[in-house]
């Protein structure tokens, strides 16, 4: 009889379990995905406003422990802010604790939205949608006026994250 | 029904099936409490014959993983004891076999629980009560050993008087003489123990409104006060109270006679508390009254409230459920008391037990199931909070927005506490938001603790200042790097910066142009001013400098140690140094000095695991070897092939050495620079004749302290050096204590 046992009820970790999605873009098969998904220290965050910038995800991802990278997502055709993001971590426990107590909780307003991903690779920080922004985005696109999301959420203007070399 | 069942099933699945029915056992259900203690009882005892190792496992593991549920399990184990007096003893004799482990492996948070589950076996007619009071006389007489920690000492007293009120009646109206005897010896002890690690540890600076007390003086008064009121004890709920009938008739067993196991070089003992409280019985004035801060019954709750948090932290809306449903919510008022808790764990120094997000995303989730009460609870607290600030980290982390309604932040000198405090909440509020947004809901008056626009100043940018030394060629140089001009070119732009060190030669031919280096890192960083992502491409070999916004100064530095351009007693060096100063006392700095000493920290970690995975390795090998009775190699090729591995193994070793080392010296560069900065200031007051308590002064001692409690665990090894070397006697006095303090919390 050891000291060391535990107890089932006391190891339920609901929020830091695979969720049912899976990248349909992902190369490789549906194991070899789920093993990288259960040792991946990045995650995705999805439902950001258009407006969140990389030092706001920073300063929030930041509480659960020390980021590695952070790679905004970005509309495929307007090169602009598209409302997710790739949060990586240097440890798989700072990736665990961010999905226990940030995914669901809100920033600049909105609630934000957390779940494993396999592995930043370059061209996975482009929407995929039709119009090139997120899956679900709708198609009116004006840089001057109005944008209408998926929630119907209203932005008066959005800002532009350019590149310093064209 | 159910037999039939599990002779099908795998023995996996009973066990599985067991422990569940354990576990859920005192849980939300359609039955009353006892005739679901009942029923349980009934089918372990008929599963006894082949499930009987499997139950006392599963028994002894809730016994010391779920003491929020302590009475539920000691009237089931009653239950079984009147039913099968065998299976009575043999949980008994597996319980102290599992107290002696956790004792024996320094779990001690572990054995407190199993101590006090075993004294409420006393209420259940299991143990006979002379055979726990002789327990708690050898508990007891640890305070009289000698030469061992004080901490040793502290917890057997702990274990003994945390029982007390669960079983303080029945012991004393058994054996009062003797009870009254320990009483005494608890009393002499507390009274000579020294409390020197107090003042560390406290919170806020004041004792009123709530006066922090120590731990164990504080559990004393509340023991004190159960024997003044006959040990009559209410808020405790006891279901074995129901079944006295049955109980009473049940043979008790003897505990066997317990000796301490003796303190080692390898034991390590909880480090003390501060008990801390910001309610009283004048807070709610319209629901139930709080009990007092030394009643037993405020005891009780707290202890179950922390363990409540400590079994379901990970999930946290099981988490604030379980709390919101402790039960006593009406004669209680529950609602205070888990802000309250919550609080203490997330001022607990040296640091909470669970991390910091967790709290707040937990009162959150408390928020949400209670609407109407929640949210008044948490803005008293966060007034009394704003009213007395000692520390601030952890409360400055919230990311909720504060209302604030203290207008005298603003006459104050800034660096006062209060003031200092908002400008940093905003300051975070910032980070999280943006600048505009911050401007927009601070009302006009607190404009003055706004956080500053953290827009980057690149003074080669601004046309007024053409005159500038180096403003040409940063303009050059803005356009090369632009067009992805090769190193080269770059390199041979900079060649034309002026030097204003010409006339310098510090004798060993070795000079520098600075402001060749602050235009070229001026420049890269204004055009890689647009996110962090474009600034790490950028920066690829250059030296720390400072820089206007905040935040990229802290992920900057860390990106620099991460790549090795600088090292971590750089970093501690430029903290201190005069171009900091002015800066001193604000919190980025000191989030850039321990996220540093805690990169160091896991720095050597990962080598020294490293190094004990190869040795692994190579141990693998050998076993390999010599189970293979067939090799007929000779010694020269296994020599072989240990060889990569023994060399790899030697330089680890280096590594590690010179990691640890490195390590060593980072506390030793920051203590030093600490001892430097306040002596300064301690003989500029002592000769200007002025006050020391300045708040600066303040500040820098706390930080100082800090830097003691976060990182406890290693400082420990520096002991003798840090007593040697740095901490002598002939140091002030008031930087004396703080190390004195800190010694005291082991001692």
């Amino acid at each position: 009889m050891s000291s060391g046992g535990t107890l089932s009820i006391l190891r339920s970790d609901s929020y830091a379990e695979l969720s049912q999605y899976r990248d349909q873009h992902f190369r490789g098969t549906r194991y070899d995905q789920e093993r990288l998904l259960r040792k991946s220290c990045t995650l995705y965050v999805g439902n950001l406003s258009f407006y969140t910038t990389e030092e706001q995800i920073h300063e929030l991802f930041g509480k659960s422990g020390d980021i590695k990278k952070v790679i905004m997502g970005l509309d495929k055709v307007k090169k602009t802010a598209c409302g997710f993001c790739f949060v990586e971590y240097y440890a798989r426990g700072d990736a665990e604790n961010a999905m226990r107590y940030i995914n669901g909780t809100r920033l600049d307003d909105r609630i934000i939205r957390t779940d494993w991903d396999a592995g930043f690779k370059e061209g996975r920080q482009y929407g995929r949608g039709r119009s090139g922004g997120q899956v679900g985005c709708h198609t009116a696109w004006d840089f001057k006026g109005m944008v209408t999301l998926p929630n119907f959420f209203v932005l008066k203007e959005h800002r532009i994250i350019s590149e310093i070399a064209a | 029904y159910l037999k039939k069942k599990r002779r099908t099933s795998e023995p996996s699945e009973i066990e599985e099936r067991l422990e569940s029915l354990i576990c859920r056992v005192g849980e939300k259900s359609n039955s009353s409490l006892e005739s679901n203690l009942e029923g349980l009882a009934g089918v372990l005892e008929a599963d006894l014959p082949n499930y009987k190792s499997k139950i006392l496992r599963i028994l002894c593991t809730v016994a010391r993983l779920l003491p929020e549920k302590l009475t539920v399990y000691t009237t089931l184990v009653g239950l079984l004891n009147a039913r099968n007096y065998n299976f009575g003893g043999e949980f008994v004799e597996a319980m102290i076999r599992q107290l002696k482990e956790c004792l024996k492996v320094n779990m001690y948070n572990e054995a407190v629980h199993l101590v006090r589950f075993l004294s409420d076996l006393v209420n259940c007619h299991v143990i006979a009560a002379p055979s726990m009071v002789a327990m708690f006389e050898n508990f007891v007489s640890v305070t009289q050993e000698e030469d061992v920690p004080q901490v040793r000492c502290d917890w057997y007293m702990f274990a003994f008087l945390s029982s007390l009120p669960w079983v303080g009646k029945e012991l004393y109206e058994k054996k009062d003489a003797e009870m009254d005897r320990l009483l005494s010896q608890t009393e002499s002890y507390l009274k000579r123990r020294q409390k020197i690690h107090v003042p560390m540890l406290q919170v806020w600076t004041a004792d009123k409104p709530h006066p922090q007390e120590e731990y164990l003086d504080c559990l004393w008064s509340q023991i004190q006060k159960l024997k003044k009121d006959r040990w009559q004890e209410r808020h405790i709920l006891r279901p074995y109270l129901a079944f006295d009938s049955v109980l009473c008739e049940a043979l008790q067993h003897n505990l066997p006679p317990f000796t301490p196991p003796p303190h080692t070089e390898d034991s390590v003992y909880p480090m003390p508390r501060v008990i801390f409280r910001m309610f009283d019985y004048t807070d709610d004035p319209e629901g139930p009254v709080m009990p007092g801060s030394h009643s037993v019954e405020r005891f009780v709750i707290e202890e179950n409230l922390h363990c409540i948090i400590k079994s379901h932290w990970k999930e946290r809306k099981t988490c604030a459920a379980q709390l919101l449903s402790y039960p006593g919510n009406n004669k209680i008022p529950l609602n205070y008391h888990i802000v309250e808790v919550i609080f203490a764990e997330l001022f607990q120094l040296p640091s909470p037990p669970h991390i910091e997000v967790m709290y707040t995303t937990l009162l959150i989730e408390l928020c949400k199931l209670q609407p109407g009460s929640l949210p008044q609870v948490r803005s008293s607290t966060e007034n009394q909070a704003k009213k007395r600030l000692k520390r601030l980290n952890a409360f400055a982390k919230s990311h909720c927005i504060l209302s604030f309604d203290r207008s005298d932040c603003l006459t104050q000198d800034l660096e006062k506490p209060k003031p200092k405090f908002v400008r940093e909440v905003l300051e975070k509020c910032m980070r999280l938001s943006y600048h505009q947004r911050i401007i927009d809901i601070v009302p006009a008056s607190f404009s003055v603790l706004s956080p500053a626009n953290p827009v980057c100043i690149y003074k080669y940018g601004d046309e007024s200042n053409r005159s500038l030394p180096g403003y040409t060629v940063a303009l050059c140089l803005t356009i090369a790097i632009k067009n992805k001009a090769s190193n080269d070119e770059i390199f041979s732009i900079l060649k034309d910066v002026p030097n204003p060190n010409q006339d310098d030669d510090d004798g060993e031919g070795f000079t520098f142009n600075p402001l060749k280096i602050e235009v070229f890192v001026q420049t890269l960083l204004h055009l890689a001013a647009k996110s962090f992502s474009h600034s790490f491409s950028a920066l690829a070999k250059f030296v720390c400098i400072v820089f206007h916004k905040i935040q990229m100064i802290a992920v900057l530095v860390d990106k620099m140690i991460r790549t090795q351009i600088v090292d971590c007693a750089a970093v501690a060096n430029w903290i201190f140094s005069s171009e900091l100063a002015h800066d001193f006392t604000r919190f980025y700095i000191w989030e850039i000095l321990h996220s540093t000493i805690r990169k160091m920290n896991k720095h050597v970690l990962k080598i020294h695991k490293e190094l004990e995975e190869t040795k692994a390795r190579l141990a693998r090998q050998h076993k390999r070897r010599d189970s293979d009775d067939d090799d007929d190699d000779d010694d020269r090729s296994t020599d072989r092939e240990d060889g990569p591995l023994e060399e790899q193994i030697e330089r680890l070793q280096e590594k590690v050495e010179s990691a640890q080392s490195e390590q060593k010296n980072l506390f030793l560069v920051i203590f030093q620079r600490f001892i430097m900065l306040l002596t300064e200031h301690l003989v500029r007051c002592e000769t200007g004749g002025i006050d020391v308590f300045t708040p600066w002064y303040k500040s820098c001692i706390e930080r100082l302290q800090q830097i003691f409690l976060q990182h406890h665990q290693i400082i420990q090894q520096y002991m003798v050096t840090l007593e040697n070397l740095l901490f002598t006697a002939e140091l002030d006095h008031h930087i004396l204590a703080v190390f004195q303090q800190f010694c005291a919390l082991q001692a």
